[in-house]
């Protein structure tokens, strides 16, 4: 790893005063996040917050001024393919080509990825282990369960070494055991491999488990910044302050978000008023 | 590659993957300059033929209606005898055209594929590969080169069935091959440029329908040039499925041709086909 400046290695990711509009509307708006190496980081907010967009400014998809996107090191504007040999990324859809095996999936991004054929083979079958997909490696993906195709995402993202995971929603739509299987399996990964992992999601409960730090963002921007356990006891303190009894629970994550964005999260994103039922629901299931 | 992260994880983490991760330690080594589109292009074709091996429904679909046209216009036609061949069976003459005509549709149908592997996220999880869009418009290409030549291939078998006399040259047919890839690269882009262009599913169908057929009456598919009016001349004169046409004609039969020109413009809209859709590539990720 070559380091950027005097001051150390350079950050997975850095983002400094990302701007992003689609015509009139301004999706992320003067983000700055730096995501240190090995770490899990969550970047949280309702539907329609820029999440989606910041991590499409992230992975190349999205052109971006030099200068705002960094990935170790390298502007995601002028090094485009060294920025994407460093990365996995599995997007918000469920993304396999159903009209291909398991293997057959994964062995595509083995090829783009200039995996030697002498290699392929193994590598492939290790990315399927990995995500204990051995079984129903030779299946269809249009035969897969909506967590095993999740599963079969990471497969593919796996397979390249990436140094930086980024995952978009990944547990979006799953039911509750499929997205601990899927946590598990990325926790499971990251352990083994030490890669950095950029995860976004509206599940608060999910990223104050298995988040390192978290980011929360409203209307474009990052409004705080912290562990899960540093953002919920900083908002105890702040309601202790204000008269709180002692004997409160600690606030969760979402009581976090509901300080930050106050009152405007309820006109403006129903969407986060259907994650909660959605929650309600998936906490009556599990 | 740094150590693992030291930060203790959750209780579900500890359920290591149980074969060794090994080759997912290290990147694969980048292919570097021109073997690079090479190597794309693999890939992608790769991809077609396990399709096609899992389901050749498609193959057997597409085999009606050439063989319709073949059977029932042909043969009549044939009887007939109101179209100038230049001595030959009508059928033997109208079979290159058909062979040109279901090659030009299977084609026109990858703008279709390209907006479906939009909207499931393939499309963006191939862009965030080390693939330049130029290599991944040409992998599609001469993967609709591909399934166009097999499609070529029943063709062929059809029309010899019919008792068509076609050459069995393998020098020939090697020049049948290429210029069925050669036309299909460039059909297959024309259909991906309007899908960058419309960008929706339904005005794209809309748009293939309109400009298919006009494509098919519009060539020296079913009559020659000479018996055309003068206006519809100078449309099959900048109408690369004639070239196409009377190439196929001219190897197939060795009736009189202008092989030369014939690979020259196929070539040359190949490569602009192939340069458009790329350019208008990045639209699509939006």
């Amino acid at each position: 790893m070559t380091p950027d400046t005097a001051t150390g290695p350079s950050p997975a990711v850095s983002c400094t005063r990302l701007t992003y509009s689609f015509g009139e509307t301004t999706a992320v708006d003067g983000l700055d996040l730096s995501v240190g190496e090995g770490e899990v980081f969550g970047l949280l907010g309702p539907n329609g917050a820029g999440k989606t967009t910041a991590i499409r400014c992230i992975t190349t998809l999205l052109p971006v001024p030099a200068g705002m996107v960094h990935v170790f090191g390298h502007d995601t504007a002028k090094e485009q393919m060294s920025v994407r040999r460093l990365l996995g990324y599995v997007p918000q859809q469920l993304s396999a080509d159903s009209g291909l095996t398991g293997r057959e999936n994964v062995a595509l991004f083995a090829r783009v990825f200039d995996v030697p054929r002498r290699e392929r083979a193994a590598r492939v079958a290790q990315a399927l282990e990995a995500v204990d997909l051995t079984d129903a490696a030779d299946r269809l993906a249009n035969t897969y369960s909506g967590g095993m195709v999740r599963r079969l995402e990471l497969a593919q993202a796996l397979v390249s070494a990436p140094r930086l995971l980024i995952l978009d929603e990944p547990t979006i739509g799953l039911d509750p055991i499929a997205r601990t299987s899927v946590w598990e399996h990325i926790n499971a990964v990251r352990e083994a491999t030490g890669m950095t992992v950029l995860v976004t999601t509206h599940y608060m409960d999910e990223a104050d488990q298995y988040c390192d730090r978290v980011g929360l963002m409203h209307r474009g921007r990052i409004r705080a910044l912290g562990t899960p356990v540093q953002l919920r006891e900083g908002l105890g303190e702040r309601r202790r302050a204000d008269g709180a009894p002692a004997t409160d629970p600690l606030p969760t994550l979402e009581d976090v978000f509901r300080d930050i964005a106050g009152s405007g999260l309820e006109d403006q994103s129903g969407g986060f008023r259907d994650v909660r039922s959605t929650r309600r629901t998936a906490n009556r299931v599990g | 590659m740094s150590e693992a992260p030291a930060a203790p994880r959750t209780a579900s983490a500890d359920r290591t993957p149980a074969t060794s991760l090994n080759l997912l330690l290290t990147p694969p080594e980048p292919r570097a300059g021109w073997r690079l589109i090479p190597a794309r292009v693999i890939a992608m074709c790769a991809v077609e033929l396990q399709k096609l091996r899992h389901d050749r429904t498609e193959l057997y679909t597409r085999a009606v209606q050439p063989a319709l046209w073949l059977l029932i216009f042909g043969q009549t036609f044939t009887r007939i005898k109101a179209i100038p061949t230049g001595g030959i069976p009508y059928i033997d003459y109208l079979a290159p055209g058909i062979i040109a005509q279901s090659a030009m549709f299977i084609a026109i149908f990858y703008g279709i594929q390209i907006i479906w592997e939009r909207d499931a996220g393939i499309l963006n999880k191939l862009l965030v590969t080390p693939t330049p869009r130029s290599a991944l418009i040409t992998g599609k290409a001469f993967a609709a080169g591909v399934k166009s030549l097999i499609q070529a291939v029943v063709v062929v078998v059809i029309a010899a069935i019919l008792g068509v006399a076609l050459t069995w040259n393998p020098l020939k047919l090697l020049g049948v091959g290429a210029i069925v890839i050669l036309g299909s690269a460039f059909f297959s882009c024309l259909s991906m440029t309007i899908a960058g262009i419309v960008l929706s599913r339904d005005r794209l169908m809309g748009f293939g329908q309109a400009i298919t057929m006009p494509l098919f009456f519009g060539s020296n598919a079913l009559y020659p040039v000479a018996i055309m009016p003068g206006w519809l001349q100078a449309v099959s004169k900048v109408n690369p499925l004639s070239y196409e046409v009377d190439a196929l004609r001219g190897l197939l039969l060795g009736t009189p041709s202008h092989l030369g020109t014939d690979f020259g413009v196929l070539l040359v809209a190949a490569a602009l086909g192939i340069a458009a859709a790329s350019s208008l590539l990045g639209r699509l990720a939006r």
